[in-house]
């Protein structure tokens, strides 16, 4: 069984409006009836909920049904009803615990959404964001169904995003790459090889920490002498991109050589035994940063190492999350085609089971959390454009939330929550600002368009 | 010998339910399915239908060979287990074979209950609970001019409407003083014998069969109050049992159905029982009870499957609640919940709607309704959970339906 698209509702966008209900009444019905709606939305004090069939992946419904006139459909998983067969028992509408499918008088029979048959017109029709067609489980299938690029067997940490990120990333980004793995978790896990074998299906090599982004310059310039057009794509720790290896990444941004050079943050050097980066949050625990009768963690902020890039004029920088898969390989993808033109840039956030203290299977929550509470903000940048925004930053998560689901921030005392808290507005202030032009970006100012 | 990891015995729904559950834990364990019915999956519920001629027999059938073999299971038809025995951990099957088991499910279903009426051993009578019973009914109805059908539970109406569809005479006897007495109060009751009596269908309540004997071509049948009905086909709905005969000597304990605790384990090592057969416990007062309904199957089926195959995310069962839809003559019945736990909050009653709530506290224990709209799963979890309806009462007795969707979606979206 594959993952299938969904419709999803974001309640805190939704005004009641009801344009989905008349959308999908008309579509069914000929007439725009709110009742025969296969979507329904109630008023619920001052805000709003649904009703709706969740095409669940385990449907009581189905096992309810005596007559096998509801099924899921193997290949887009939405349930599907045969009224050749239904009976009109109403039994499904017993197993349903969301109002997903009910009795319709008009129809004398229960009606259920069918997703439109992958269109759905209740997501057209809602111009508030409240409805949105989800339909990251096609590039997940998608893109599970490219090469691997990676050997298997890689010696990640349990639940580990990074080896996550590089499968995917090398998966997007296809076998027509020479990859440039620095001292970090991703050469550590063992994809630069053993025994003269690469753990990688295409050329890989080892550069020092220091001369990652030169290394891959004169790789990338010896192929377009030979006349070979190939993608050039370091994949860095955060500890490689913004400390000692930041005075070749910088040459290379600012000379605008054709690479793209992706640095997977997971906040320090975590194979090494998790010292502090000049990535590591303010207030984190790291075996440098020690947490005790005096020490209290990290005592200096995070350098933001994307607008550093921003301010050097690269053809594209973008920050990516693997908890918005969409997201990151719609940034990949702009990513490569820009380091066609110029120097590319992408940012992964990537939270670290071991390193971090959370359990293992909570690592895909902890990335989302981060993200929702505008600890990690999404957005891309070029030249033209300037900065935009990618994913909303209204009404975030506490950040107490997620500071709480990480176990190196367990000591932290009010004021520093209080700090982190405060740079974190800060930072979304400053980055709204860029994305409404408040803040003209560098290159925009050297461009004379502010 | 053959051996499996897990034996299911039944193949309705209790049995399927407890199959995905086995299935979504472990993916290749050795699963092997029998059934004493020679035929794919199907379940009672559909058989009035199958009566009625609206359902094709070859097309109710809830999974095929394919999707046994796609899920890696063996299904053996037409065998019925016809002893277990449990310390060696065999069941012996009526075509001789012998079944080697690591674990076992009996979901043995339920078969129609014959009451002790004199005489009716010695006639020619029908009963519904399997696809052969209803092919049978479905081929004398072309001759049926006069019907009897004993008993007004599910069974005997559905069959009645049926039957008075087809063009029959239909007199139905019921010893209750109303129509699913289990599962509707008098008003409720009302709106459907009137129903049943402007289609021509007899209802004598409160009547209790004495003889039935043969007279000439049709049936004779007797009640207590002296008046005699004659059938050419008689139907007898009196309630059903658990099918436990083959448990004999098997040290399964057994009380009106196999005794199960909240994971279904029967009081045997290695053997779980769900469905009709089992005897679990009601959600209102613990006591185990019969609750034989098809979603309270599916239910303890999954629970049973879960716990064979050692699923962590399994859940107490949290106990038995009575619930139906009853759809008659193109109008629709719901209950969910008890009628007697706690007080009635609201009701209202005429001739085509009827709408009852039933709270304790500010707890929801029962809605019943008759053309009025509310979703009935929702209602279900809403009594599972012991939800406080306490700041939403007034608008809850007022509309039901949406109130409960506005808690369904933010409790449990
Ligand atoms: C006419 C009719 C109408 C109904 N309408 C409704 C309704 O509207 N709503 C509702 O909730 N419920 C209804 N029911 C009840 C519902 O069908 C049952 O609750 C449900 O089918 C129970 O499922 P089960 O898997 O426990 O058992 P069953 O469906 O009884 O299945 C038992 C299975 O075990 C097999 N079996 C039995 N003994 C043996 C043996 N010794 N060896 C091997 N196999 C054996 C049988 O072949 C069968 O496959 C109705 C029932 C009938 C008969």
């Amino acid at each position: 069984m594959g993952a299938f698209n969904t419709i999803s509702f974001l309640p805190e966008h939704c005004d009641g409006c009801n344009a989905c209900m008349t959308a999908c009444a008309t579509a069914k019905t000929g007439a725009p009836d709110v009742i025969n709606s296969r979507i329904q939305i109630v008023a619920d004090g001052g805000s709003f909920e649904l009703a709706m069939c969740r095409q669940c992946g385990d449907p009581k419904c189905v096992a309810n049904c005596p007559a096998a006139a509801l099924a899921k459909n193997d290949a887009d998983g939405v349930i599907d009803w045969d009224g050749t067969k239904c009976v009109n028992c109403l039994l499904c509408t017993v197993g349903c615990a969301y109002g997903g499918i009910v009795h319709n008088v008009a129809a004398g029979h229960v009606v259920k959404c069918d997703t439109c048959g992958g269109d759905p017109i209740c997501v057209k029709a809602c111009d508030r964001g409240a409805l949105k067609y989800l339909t990251t489980a096609n590039i997940y299938n998608e893109v599970g169904d490219l090469e691997d690029l990676f050997v298997p067997g890689l010696a990640g940490c349990q639940g580990c995003n990074t080896e996550l990120i590089m499968r995917h990333t090398m998966r997007r980004i296809g076998p027509d790459t020479v990859l440039a793995t620095p001292p970090g978790c991703i050469p550590g896990m063992g994809s630069v090889g053993y025994n003269g074998l690469t753990g990688t299906k295409v050329p890989v090599f080892h550069p020092l920490l220091t001369n990652t982004a030169s290394m891959l310059t004169g790789v990338k310039r010896h192929y377009k002498r030979q006349g070979r057009e190939v993608n050039a794509v370091a994949l860095a720790g955060d500890g490689g991109a913004s400390d000692v290896g930041f005075q070749s990444l910088s040459g290379a941004a600012e000379r605008g050589e054709q690479i793209l050079f992706i640095c997977v943050d997971n906040e320090g050097y975590m194979n090494t035994g998790m010292q502090r980066s000049s990535c590591t949050p303010f207030g984190a625990w790291t075996s440098t940063t020690p947490v005790g009768e005096r020490g209290t963690g990290k005592t200096q902020d995070a350098k933001n190492m994307p607008l550093l890039m921003v301010m050097h004029n690269c053809e594209y920088v973008a920050t990516a999350s693997t908890a918005f898969m969409e997201d990151l390989y719609d940034k990949l993808d702009k990513a490569i085609a820009a380091s066609k033109r110029g120097f590319a840039y992408l940012h992964i956030y990537s939270p670290c089971t071991t390193g971090w203290r959370f359990p293992s299977q909570e690592n895909i929550e902890v990335a989302r959390k981060a993200v929702e509470a505008n600890f990690v903000m999404l957005w891309e940048s070029n030249p033209r454009d300037g900065l935009q925004l990618t994913r909303g930053v209204e009404q975030p998560l506490s950040i107490a939330e997620y500071l709480k689901a990480l176990g190196k921030y367990r000591h932290l005392s009010e004021e520093q929550v209080g700090h982190i808290q405060a740079t974190v507005e800060k930072n979304v202030s400053f980055i709204k600002g860029l994305a409404e032009g408040r803040h003209p970006s560098m290159a925009q100012v050297m461009a004379g368009q502010a | 010998m053959q051996e499996t990891q897990y034996l299911i015995v039944g193949a309705s729904h209790a049995a399927l339910s407890a199959l995905q559950a086995i299935r979504m834990q472990d993916a290749e364990g050795s699963v092997t399915v029998v059934t004493r019915d020679d035929a794919l999956p199907y379940s009672p519920t559909v058989l009035p239908y199958v009566v009625s001629g609206r359902s094709a027999p070859e097309r109710v059938a809830l999974k095929d060979g394919a999707w046994f073999e796609k899920n890696k299971v063996g299904f053996i038809r037409g065998a019925a287990v016809t002893a277990v025995d449990a310390t060696a951990k065999r069941a012996k099957l009526s075509s001789g074979e012998e079944i080697a088991y690591g674990k076992l499910l009996l979901a043995t279903g339920a078969a129609p209950l014959l009451p002790p009426i004199p005489g009716l051993k010695d006639v020619k009578f029908h009963v519904l609970r399997t696809l052969d019973d209803a092919v049978g009914l479905h081929a004398a109805l072309p001759q049926t001019k006069q019907a009897v059908v004993l008993g007004a539970g599910l069974v005997g109406m559905h069959a009645a409407e049926n039957l008075a569809k087809a063009g029959a005479q239909v007199t139905v006897v019921e010893m209750q003083p109303r129509v699913l007495a289990g599962y509707f109060d008098a008003e409720a009751s009302a709106i459907i014998e009137a129903a049943f009596a402007a289609k021509g269908v007899k209802l004598m309540l409160g009547a209790k069969v004495s003889r039935c004997n043969t007279a000439g071509k049709t049936v004779r049948v007797t009640t207590d109050g002296g008046a005699t009905l004659d059938a050419d086909l008689l139907l007898v709905a009196a309630g059903v049992a658990p099918v436990t005969d083959y448990l004999a000597g098997s040290g399964v304990d057994i009380d009106r159905g196999i005794l199960v605790d909240d994971s279904m384990r029967t009081s045997v090592d290695g053997i779980w029982a769900a469905g009709d057969v089992a005897q679990a416990k009601g959600f209102y007062d613990g006591a185990k009870t019969l609750n034989g309904i098809l979603p309270e199957a599916v239910e303890q089926g999954k629970i049973a499957g879960m716990a064979m195959a050692g699923d962590p995310t399994v859940k107490p069962y949290p106990g038995g609640v009575p619930l139906n839809t009853y759809t008659f003559f193109g109008q629709q019945a719901v209950s969910v919940g008890s009628q007697n736990e706690g007080e009635v909050v609201r009701k209202e009653a005429d001739a085509k709607r009827y709408l009852k709530i039933v709270m304790q506290g500010n707890c929801l224990t029962g809605i019943f309704g008759i053309n009025v709209a509310f979703d009935p799963g929702v209602m279900w979890e809403i009594i599972l959970r012991r939800i406080d309806l306490g700041s939403v009462r007034e608008a809850f007795i007022a509309d039901p339906q949406k109130t409960a969707r506005g808690i369904m979606s933010r409790t449990w979206r």
